[in-house]
C-alpha cells in the first residue's frame, strides 16, 4: 500500500473515532434529555417524592445536594487555598514540595468509595457526628481538596515574579503581597477550580452513601446534624431499589436530567469565569 | 499596634503551614483508620461473634476450620471421620431447633432452663454438632465440649475463593473473586477504551484544526464531568438490555456491561493525558521527520507516538486506576454475583461495588464490617500502586527504551 | 538549479518576504546572511515547503527547482522533501539508534531491501565524515554522540535519501569551534555533489564556505552576488555597513 493511502486510511479512522466519542456523548445526553425533559417542570423541582417515589418530585434531594455543596466548599475551600499558598509561596521548590505534591496527587487518585469508608469511620463513628450533613460535607470536602489545592497552585504559578518583586519593592511584607497582589490576580483561576469542584460534589454518590444520604426523608434538614436526601443517591435508589422500579422510571430520568443540567451549568460557568474574570484582571 | 499585627501574621502563617500538610495528614488518617478497622478482622473468630460450636464430650474432634464448618453445615461433610473424628454420622443442630423440641414451660422463666435443655440434647446425641449462642451455653465441660474454631487468617482472606459474608455459622471472607472481578472488568474496559482514546488523542493533537478542538475539548471535559451514577443509570436502562438482546443472555447485567460503561468513563482520562503527551513531542523531531520526506502519518507513528510513549502508558495506567476505583456505575450494571469471573457474559462483583452494597447492612465493628474495611485497604493499596507507577512512568526520561 | 521569481511571503498579516528573485546554480554553496528576523530562514524554508506547517501563511510568485514550480498543486510535498534535504540549527537526532536515524528517510519511503539500506547508511555516514567514528556503535543511541557528531549524523540522515539540494539553517550555531570547522570542511566536500543553501549569522563562515552570498534585510534581498565581491566590494551601502560590522 502506498504511504499516501495508508495516511488517508489512518486519518479517516481517527476522524471516525473522534466522531464515535462525540456520538457516545450525544447518545447519553440525548437519551437522558429526551426521556427526562417531559418530566421536569416546576412541580417536579418543588415537591417531595410521593407514592413510593413513583410520583412527585425531587425537592428534598435538591435541597440536600445544595447543603452538601455549601458544606463541602466551606470545609475545603479555605483549607485548599491556604494549602496552595503555603506550597507555592512558602515552600518554593524544596524536596518537601515534591512529597506534598505526590501526596496531593494520590489523595486525588483515591477511589471515592474509600473516602466513603473513611468518612464513616472517622466522622460518623469516631467523631460521633452520626449520619449527618456535617459528616458528608467533611468527606466530600476531603474529596475535592486536591482539586482546589492544585488549581490554587497553578493560579499562583501563572503570576509572573515581577508582581511579587514589585510589591516587595514598595515595602510590602509577604502576607500583604499575598492578600493584596497575588490572591486578587489568582482568584479567577481559583474560582474556576471551585466551580468544577461544585460539579464534582453534586454528582458524587459513593462518599455519601454511608455518611449522610437518606433513602427517603419527608422533611427538610434543620441543621448540620440532620441527614439529607441527595440527587445522585436518589437516582441510584429509584433506579435500582424503589418499590416499583418501572413506575418510578420517569422520576429517574428527571433526576438524571437535573444532575446533567447541574454539571453542564458548572462547566459553562467555569468556562465563562475563565473568560470573563480573566479579562477583568488583565484590564486592571 | 505593632505587636497585634505580628501576632496576626504568625497566626495566619501558622494556618498556612497547617493547611500545607493537610493532604498528607488526610492520607495518613485514611491509612490508619482503614487498617485499624480492617486488620481487626484477623483477630476475629471464624464463627459469628457470640456463638460457639459444641460437640459431645466423647467426640475426639477438637477444632475445625472455617472451610470445614461451612461444608459441614452445607451438608457436604456428613461423617465425623472426614474431619478427623470417630466413625459416625454428623448431626447438625442449630440453636433455633431447641424451640421446636421443648415447650415454653420446659425452658423456664426467661429461658433460665435453656442451658440445661441444650446440655440434655448434646448428651443424648453423640454425633451432634451444635451452634449455640454463648449466652445459653451449658456450663459444664464434662458433657459438652466447645470446639476451637480459631481466628480468621490472612491466608483464608487473601486466598479464599468464596465471599459469603452473611453465611452461618461461619461467614466466608475470601476476596479472590472480588479482586479478580475488579481486575477483569477494569482491564477489559481499558482494552476497549485504549484504541478509541488514543485515536482521539492523535486526532486532537495532530489533525483537528483550532475550531474543531475548541468544541471537542469541552465535550470531552463534559464526558468526564457526568456523574458516575448517571453512567450507571444509562448503562442499566440502555446497555444492559442491549447486551442481553445482542448476546442472547439470561441477564444483561454482566462483566461486559461494566467494562463498556467503564470504558466510556475512562475515555476522557486517556484522551487528555495522551494528547498532552503527544503535544509534548519536540517540534524539532517532527520537522526533521517531515524534512526527510515522511508523510504526516509516518511522522506520527514513527516519531510522535514513540516520543509520547511514556505519557501514553501513563494514560493507560491511570485509566485502569480510575476504572478499578469506580463504584456506582459498576454496582448498577455488573449484576454483583460474588463468583470467580469466568466469562464476560456473566455477572461479576468488584471490590468497590461490594463495599457500597454491603456496608450499609454490616453492623459497625462486626467481622463483616471489618472485612469491608480490609477491602477498602486493598483498593487503596491497588490505586496507590497504580498512581505512583503512573507518576514514575510519566516522568521517566523521554525516548528511553525506544525501538532501535 | 534553484530559482525564485518575485516571491512574496506572508505570516498572517505580516509581509515576511518581499518580491525576491534569485538564481542559485547547481553544485554551488549559497550563503544567506542578514540580521535576525530579516527573513533568511523563512526564505530557506520555502524550498522544502516547511513553511506549510505554519497555519495562516501565504506564498505568491514562483519557486523553481530544476525548472519545476514546487508550489504547483501537482507537486507531492513529501516527494519534494526527499529531493531537498534539510539540516537544522540544533542537532535533532531521533531517539533511536545511529543506524536507524540514518535509515529513517529510507524506511519512510518504503525501502525494504536490508542490504541496500545498510549500504546507503554507510555511504551517507562516510559522506558526512562520521563513519570512522561510529562504525562500531551503529546500534547505540544517537544521544550518546557529541553535539558536533550529532549534527553530522543529521547531515548523514539528510543525505541518505539522495537529495539534490541541501538546505542548512545555521548548522553550526550550536556547536563548538572544532566541530564547526569540521562541518565547514564537510560543506566544501559536499559541494561536489549537492546544491547547498546555508543560512548563517556568522559572516566569516559565509565568507569561508560559500560561492555566492545573498544579504537580506527587513524581508528584502538587498544584494546577491559572488561571495568575494559581497565581502570586499559590495554595491550597496547597507551591505557594506553590515559586512563591516557598522550595522546599526
Amino acid at each position: 500500500m502506498n504511504k499516501k493511502v495508508k495516511q488517508a486510511v489512518a486519518f479517516t479512522f481517527f476522524r471516525l473515532l473522534g466522531l464515535l466519542v462525540v456520538g457516545i456523548l450525544c447518545w447519553i445526553l440525548g437519551f437522558i434529555v429526551y426521556n427526562g425533559i417531559g418530566v421536569i417542570n416546576w412541580e417536579f423541582l418543588s415537591s417531595s417524592p410521593e407514592e413510593g417515589m413513583s410520583a412527585g418530585g425531587v425537592f428534598p434531594a435538591i435541597v440536600g445536594t445544595l447543603w452538601l455543596i455549601a458544606g463541602s466548599i466551606a470545609v475545603a475551600f479555605p483549607v485548599g487555598v491556604m494549602s496552595g499558598i503555603y506550597i507555592h509561596e512558602y515552600l518554593g521548590n524544596r524536596w518537601i514540595v515534591r512529597v506534598i505534591r505526590v501526596m496531593t496527587n494520590n489523595l486525588g487518585g483515591i477511589p471515592s468509595i474509600v473516602f466513603g469508608l473513611f468518612g464513616m469511620a472517622l466522622f460518623v463513628q469516631a467523631f460521633g457526628f452520626g449520619d449527618s450533613i456535617l459528616a458528608g460535607a467533611f468527606t466530600l470536602g476531603l474529596l475535592i481538596l486536591p482539586l482546589i489545592i492544585r488549581t490554587t497552585e497553578e493560579a499562583l504559578k501563572a503570576i509572573p515574579d515581577s508582581y511579587r518583586a514589585g510589591s516587595y519593592a514598595l515595602g510590602a511584607g509577604k502576607l500583604e503581597t499575598i492578600f493584596r497582589v497575588l490572591l486578587p490576580v489568582a482568584m479567577p483561576n481559583i474560582i474556576t477550580g471551585l466551580i468544577l469542584s461544585v460539579g464534582r460534589v453534586s454528582g458524587e454518590t459513593a462518599p455519601i452513601l454511608f455518611t449522610v444520604a437518606a433513602y427517603f426523608l419527608p422533611k427538610l434538614p434543620n441543621g448540620v446534624f440532620d441527614q439529607v436526601m441527595a440527587l445522585p443517591y436518589h437516582l441510584y435508589v429509584i433506579a435500582t431499589s424503589g418499590t416499583d422500579i418501572e413506575a418510578s422510571r420517569p422520576m429517574a430520568y428527571g433526576t438524571a436530567l437535573v444532575l446533567i443540567i447541574i454539571v453542564l451549568l458548572m462547566n459553562l460557568l467555569a468556562a465563562a469565569s475563565r473568560v470573563y474574570l480573566g479579562k477583568k484582571v488583565k484590564m486592571d | 499596634m505593632k505587636w497585634t499585627k505580628r501576632v496576626v501574621k504568625h497566626v495566619i502563617e501558622g494556618l498556612f503551614t497547617l493547611s500545607g500538610g493537610v493532604t498528607s495528614l488526610a492520607i495518613l488518617l485514611i491509612v490508619v483508620f482503614l487498617f485499624k478497622e480492617g486488620t481487626g478482622l484477623f483477630s476475629s473468630p471464624v464463627l459469628e461473634r457470640g456463638y460457639t460450636l459444641c460437640v459431645n464430650a466423647a467426640n475426639p474432634v477438637e477444632c475445625l476450620d472455617a472451610r470445614q464448618i461451612k461444608q459441614l453445615f452445607d451438608g457436604e461433610i456428613t461423617e465425623w471421620q472426614e474431619v478427623g473424628g470417630k466413625e459416625g454420622e454428623i448431626v447438625l443442630f442449630r440453636f433455633e431447633e431447641v424451640f421446636s423440641l421443648y415447650g415454653e414451660e420446659e425452658l423456664g422463666e426467661e429461658y433460665a432452663l435453656l442451658p440445661r435443655r441444650l446440655e440434655e440434647i448434646v448428651a443424648k446425641t453423640p454425633g451432634i454438632i451444635a451452634f449455640l449462642p454463648d449466652e445459653y451455653l451449658p456450663a459444664g465441660e464434662e458433657i459438652v465440649k466447645r470446639l476451637v474454631a480459631g481466628n480468621i487468617s490472612p491466608a483464608q482472606f487473601f486466598g479464599g475463593g468464596e465471599w459469603q459474608p452473611t453465611a452461618g455459622p461461619a461467614p466466608r471472607f475470601g476476596v479472590l473473586p472480588l479482586i479478580l472481578g475488579t481486575l477483569w472488568v477494569s482491564l477489559f474496559a481499558i482494552f476497549l477504551a485504549l484504541v478509541p482514546g488514543l485515536g482521539v488523542a492523535v486526532y486532537l493533537a495532530e489533525l483537528a484544526d483550532d475550531r474543531t478542538r475548541q468544541w471537542l475539548k469541552p465535550m470531552i471535559e463534559l464526558l468526564a464531568g457526568i456523574p458516575s451514577v448517571v453512567y450507571g443509570f444509562f448503562g442499566l436502562v440502555v446497555l444492559v438490555p442491549l447486551i442481553q438482546r445482542v448476546f442472547d443472555l439470561p441477564v444483561g447485567e454482566s462483566a461486559l456491561a461494566g467494562s463498556v460503561v467503564l470504558a466510556i468513563m475512562a475515555l476522557p482520562t486517556i484522551i487528555t493525558i495522551a494528547e498532552d503527551a503527544m503535544r509534548g513531542a519536540p517540534r524539532a523531531l517532527r520537522e526533521a521527520s517531515l524534512a526527510l520526506g515522511a508523510t504526516h502519518w509516518q511522522t506520527i507513528y514513527r516519531v510522535v507516538i514513540p516520543c509520547a510513549s511514556s505519557g501514553i502508558t501513563a494514560a493507560a495506567v491511570l485509566g485502569i486506576g480510575r476504572a478499578v476505583g469506580e463504584t456506582m456505575a459498576v454496582l448498577m450494571v455488573t449484576g454483583n454475583a460474588a463468583v470467580m469471573p469466568r466469562s464476560l457474559f456473566e455477572p461479576v462483583r468488584t471490590i468497590p461495588a461490594t463495599i457500597a452494597a454491603e456496608l450499609g447492612e454490616a453492623p459497625a465493628g462486626g467481622t463483616h464490617y471489618q472485612a469491608l474495611f480490609l477491602l477498602g485497604c486493598i483498593l487503596f493499596a491497588i490505586t496507590l500502586v497504580i498512581n505512583l507507577s503512573a507518576e514514575v512512568i510519566a516522568t521517566r526520561k523521554q525516548g528511553k527504551g525506544l525501538g532501535v | 538549479m534553484i530559482e525564485t521569481k518575485n516571491v512574496d511571503f506572508y505570516y498572517a498579516g505580516f509581509h515576511a518576504l518581499k518580491d525576491i528573485s534569485i538564481r542559485m546554480e547547481s553544485r554551488t554553496v549559497t550563503a544567506l546572511i542578514g540580521p535576525s528576523g530579516c527573513g533568511k530562514s523563512t526564505f530557506l524554508r520555502l524550498f522544502n515547503r516547511m513553511n506549510d506547517l505554519i497555519d495562516d501563511t501565504r506564498v505568491s510568485g514562483e519557486c523553481l527547482i530544476d525548472g519545476e514550480d514546487i508550489y504547483h498543486k501537482s507537486v507531492a510535498v513529501d516527494e519534494l522533501r526527499k529531493r531537498v534535504g534539510m539540516v537544522f540549527q540544533k542537532p535533532n537526532p531521533f531517539p533511536k539508534s545511529i543506524f536507524e536515524n540514518v535509515a529513517y528517510g529510507l524506511r519512510v519511503n518504503d525501502v525494504r531491501d536490508k542490504s541496500f539500506i545498510a549500504c546507503r547508511v554507510e555511504a551517507s555516514l562516510r559522506a558526512a565524515a562520521l563513519w570512522e567514528e561510529v562504525k562500531d556503535k551503529l546500534r547505540k543511541s544517537a544521544f550518546a554522540l557529541s553535539g558536533g557528531q550529532q549534527q553530522r549524523l543529521c547531515i548523514a540522515r539528510a543525505l541518505a535519501v539522495s537529495p539534490s539540494v541541501l538546505l542548512m539553517d545555521e548548522p553550526a550555531s550550536a556547536l563548538d569551534p572544532i566541530s564547526t570547522s569540521k562541518i565547514e570542511e564537510l560543506i566544501a566536500d559536499l559541494k561536489r555533489d549537492y546544491t547547498i543553501v546555508i543560512v548563517t549569522h556568522n559572516m566569516q563562515q559565509a565568507a569561508r564556505v560559500s560561492d555566492k552570498t545573498g544579504f537580506f534585510m527587513m524581508g528584502e534581498l538587498v544584494e546577491f552576488g559572488d561571495t568575494r565581491m559581497i565581502f570586499s566590494d559590495p554595491l550597496k551601502e547597507q551591505t557594506r555597513n553590515y559586512v563591516t560590522g557598522r550595522f546599526g
